[in-house]
């Protein structure tokens, strides 16, 4: 498929000179032109510096950046707009995948967020070092020894450190909090504003008193662990989002439009307008619903409909965005308003799925509901108990409160998901899969039903030559097909590997097959009626036939094979007690044999797509959580309904949208990868959940009963959140599955 | 103990500058692509040079 893109591609630059990407430049603040494309395949240091001096070598070039992370380029220059197309042009050269881009402004507003996440993490990292340094000698030191001057001066520092730090660094605490505290609830970030506040502000106090514990540190200390947590967190989401507007802005790519007057200019898909006229040419993606106005074809609608067998087309026929154009070019005019009912049924019911699936909550915010109330109600009978029991002043009993609240704060529960998330998205993201959703892993481990597309998905999509054949026969298919962009000839091709012969005169006929004279004689490669034969039995197999002017023609057979590790994936599924279902719109004999090919026992064949979407609808009204994997259109619905879903890469776009998560390649491994990262990710997240419980059934005691001084607070803290992060380590530690 | 009059302002003087280089370093976007930035020490010479002559 990748191939076949790129090939047509090329097609179309040497016939145009204009690229139409001038309509993405802008003009940045110093009045250069700027643009940012999304580039594909680069994949190692030398592809950045292959691509970046490959636009530097054109003049007037200001700055050209590729970012690794998010595959952007930007380049800002001096000079017309449309030289852009050249730079296009020089990395499209290079063999790389180049697409417009256009969501920079997110994009900005997301740096921001994390710039400045990051910009309160390094201050209260500076303030924990500086404030840490001071401690360790009050700890080690007793007033005595050291002078209570000496003390004092040192709790004053520590002050003018901390104080600013916390209003600086707390302010994402303080406005989630203060959010959460105007629209009526709570949240985590309450307590551990009301911590950090009052810690400071009663430490202030102590040391106008001359005290002998102030808790400056363990204050600075909270913050750096929990802002830590935070920034791995918004790391995680922000790969997940960034993932999800690549994919976005994948579908806004070109049609070339033909204007008046026949002159061929490429419009971005999403600019076009009602009534355009577009040429689609062999093995393109059709970019928009239409109706075909010119030209003979077939249409492959495997991704639509399920079926592997392509449509005849021609003048007058309907298309759909997302379908392939297999064998001649075509003309197509664009209709917004798609009037096929199947399309719009699909659309109805991607809505509908939406709006039907129950937000999942997620662990980290489960323990926080339960968590919050219990830290306000401990902190609370903290302070009653020694004030009106313990005989405590008011300043002894909400110091010993403060301490309560500062302890029990989540540092270790703050920890607990990101790290870990963090870690296995990185190492999914190395193995071809991209997560979109950030609880994506975690509603994957909890699932106990699969259902599964077929073509595409367990199947590879594109048909293999099947058969014995005789050997002068497949050479002369072989050297015909060579010279077409037609699916099946593509594959005819590639499962022959010697010299080709000699054809000459070769013509290719729209929606027929190829023809040419081999020998003196006229030699055809094509459709069955076109060939001759009209008595042969019917087949449920694509087929192609050849015909040799005087001899009896026959039929090449083809099937789409099933990716290589297909049974392999399903049988470990299978093994870990998850029941698979295979859904399918190709015909009932097709779907049985690959169902017996990889053992898959229950199976439906001939599902229309809302048909998918009743079946899915059933396993959850039992109460099974479903996992779907598809790529289709057809599947477009149940990806969006169901618990959680995988596409595949070469899914369409509709699908990859609607999905969770999306996986490369040819092997269908990485689904198994996935399931069980997930799987070894949330047991992770449960141990440290377990970790933070345990350490806080130790410290919330000793709180209690006013043992807890700065020092211990310290070690308690900075130990627990150790210990949750090295066992979140432990992700990467254990082998490849 | 008089000494702590000099240390504590040198230790926290110390400590500014590498925070204010922290915070250029974000200033100037070299947070911003982390992977890159590995990969990019593993260039040879003329991209160094490429790199700097484009600015």
């Amino acid at each position: 498929m990748e191939q076949q893109a790129i090939s047509s591609n090329a097609e179309i630059h040497s016939e145009i000179d204009d690229l139409g990407y001038e309509s993405l430049v802008s003009l940045n603040d110093d009045g250069e032109q700027e643009v940012y494309l999304l580039v594909s395949g680069a994949v190692c240091a030398a592809c950045i510096q292959k691509i970046e001096s490959s636009i530097k070598q054109f003049e007037n070039i200001k700055n050209a950046r590729l970012n690794f992370s998010t595959s952007r380029l930007y380049i800002t220059w001096d000079g017309a707009p449309a030289m852009v197309n050249d730079y296009v042009r020089a990395v499209e050269n290079l063999g790389y995948g180049v697409k417009p881009y256009d969501l920079k402004t997110e994009q900005s507003e997301v740096n921001e967020q994390e710039r400045f996440l990051l910009l309160c993490l390094g201050v209260a990292g500076f303030a924990m070092g500086n404030i840490m340094l001071l401690s360790v000698g009050l700890w080690t030191t007793s007033a005595e020894t050291m002078g209570m001057a000496t003390r004092d001066f040192m709790h004053w520092v520590s002050a003018a450190i901390a104080l600013p730090t916390i209003m600086f660094s707390g302010r994402p605490f303080f406005r989630s909090a203060l959010k959460a505290l105007s629209a009526g609830g709570t949240n985590m970030d309450v307590p551990i504003s009301l911590a950090l506040i009052l810690a400071g502000g009663m430490s202030v106090l102590e040391t106008i008193n001359h005290g002998e514990h102030v808790y400056f540190d363990s204050a600075v200390m909270l913050m750096f662990f929990l802002l830590i947590g935070r920034y791995l967190d918004f790391r995680a989401r922000k790969n997940a989002r960034s993932v999800a507007t690549d994919l976005l802005s994948a579908i806004s790519g070109f049609a070339n439009v033909i204007m008046e007057g026949g002159k061929i200019s490429r419009v971005l898909i999403r600019d076009l307008q009602e009534n355009m006229v577009v040429r689609v040419t062999a093995g393109e993606k059709i970019p928009v619903d239409g109706i075909v106005i010119d030209g003979v074809s077939e249409i492959d609608t495997s991704l639509v409909t399920g079926e592997t067998m392509p449509r005849d087309i021609a003048s007058g026929g309907e298309v759909f965005a997302g379908t392939v154009n297999l064998s001649s070019p075509i003309t197509i005019k664009v209709v917004k308003e798609a009037e096929d009912s199947l399309v719009a049924d699909i659309v109805r019911l991607m809505e509908k799925a939406g709006q039907g699936q129950a937000k999942y909550v997620r662990w980290a915010d489960r323990a926080a509901r339960l968590y919050t109330p219990v830290v306000h109600i401990f902190a609370v009978l903290a302070f009653i108990g020694w004030f009106f029991i313990g005989g405590l002043d008011w300043q002894g009993a909400l110091l010993i409160s403060i301490t309560v609240l500062i302890i029990t704060c989540p540092c270790a529960l703050g920890l607990a998901v990101p790290v870990v998330q963090v870690l296995a998205s990185g190492r999914l993201m190395r193995e071809g899969v991209l997560i979109k959703s950030g609880d994506a892993l975690e509603r994957l481990s909890e699932i106990d039903t699969i259902l599964l597309d077929k073509t595409g998905t367990l199947t590879l999509g594109n048909p293999v030559l099947v058969g014995d054949y005789d050997k002068d026969n497949l050479r002369l298919a072989a050297s015909l097909a060579a010279n077409s962009m037609h699916q099946l000839s593509k594959s005819m091709l590639k499962s022959y590997d010697n010299a080709l012969l000699d054809v000459s005169n070769i013509k290719e006929v729209a929606g027929r097959g190829i023809e040419g004279v081999y020998g003196g004689k006229l030699v055809r490669l094509g459709s069955r009626s076109w060939c001759g034969n009209k008595g042969a039995s019917p087949t449920n197999m694509l087929e192609l036939w050849l015909s040799e002017e005087g001899q009896e023609p026959v039929s090449f057979r083809f099937i789409d094979i099933l990716r290589e590790d297909a049974a392999d994936v399903v049988s470990s599924f299978i093994k870990d007690g998850l029941n698979l279902v295979m859904l399918s719109g190709d015909r009932e004999n097709v779907v049985k044999t690959i169902s017996k090919e990889c053992e898959i026992k229950t199976f439906y064949a001939e599902k229309t797509p809302i048909e998918k979407f009743e079946i899915l609808e059933d396993f959850k009204a039992k109460n099974h959580k479903v996992l779907m994997i598809g790529d289709g259109l057809n599947d477009a619905p149940v990806l969006a309904g169901a618990d959680v879903s995988i596409a595949t890469g070469s899914a369409i776009d509709m699908a990859q949208n609607a999905a969770d998560i999306v996986f490369m390649g040819d092997r269908l491994a990485p689904v198994y990868e996935v399931y069980k990262t997930a799987k070894l990710t949330q047991k992770l997240v449960k141990q440290n959940f377990a970790i933070a419980v345990i350490y806080n059934m130790v410290a919330v005691p000793l709180a209690l009963a006013g043992l807890v001084t700065p020092l211990i607070a310290a070690i308690a803290m900075s130990g627990s959140s150790l210990v949750v992060i090295a066992n979140s380590f432990r992700l990467k530690i254990k082998r490849k599955i | 103990m008089d000494v702590l009059i000099y240390l504590i302002p040198i230790a926290l003087l110390l400590g500014l500058i590498g925070l204010a280089g922290f915070i250029w370093s974000i200033k100037s976007g070299q947070h911003d692509d982390l992977d890159g930035a590995a990969r990019r020490i593993l260039m040879d010479e003329n991209g160094v040079e490429d790199e700097e002559g484009g600015k």
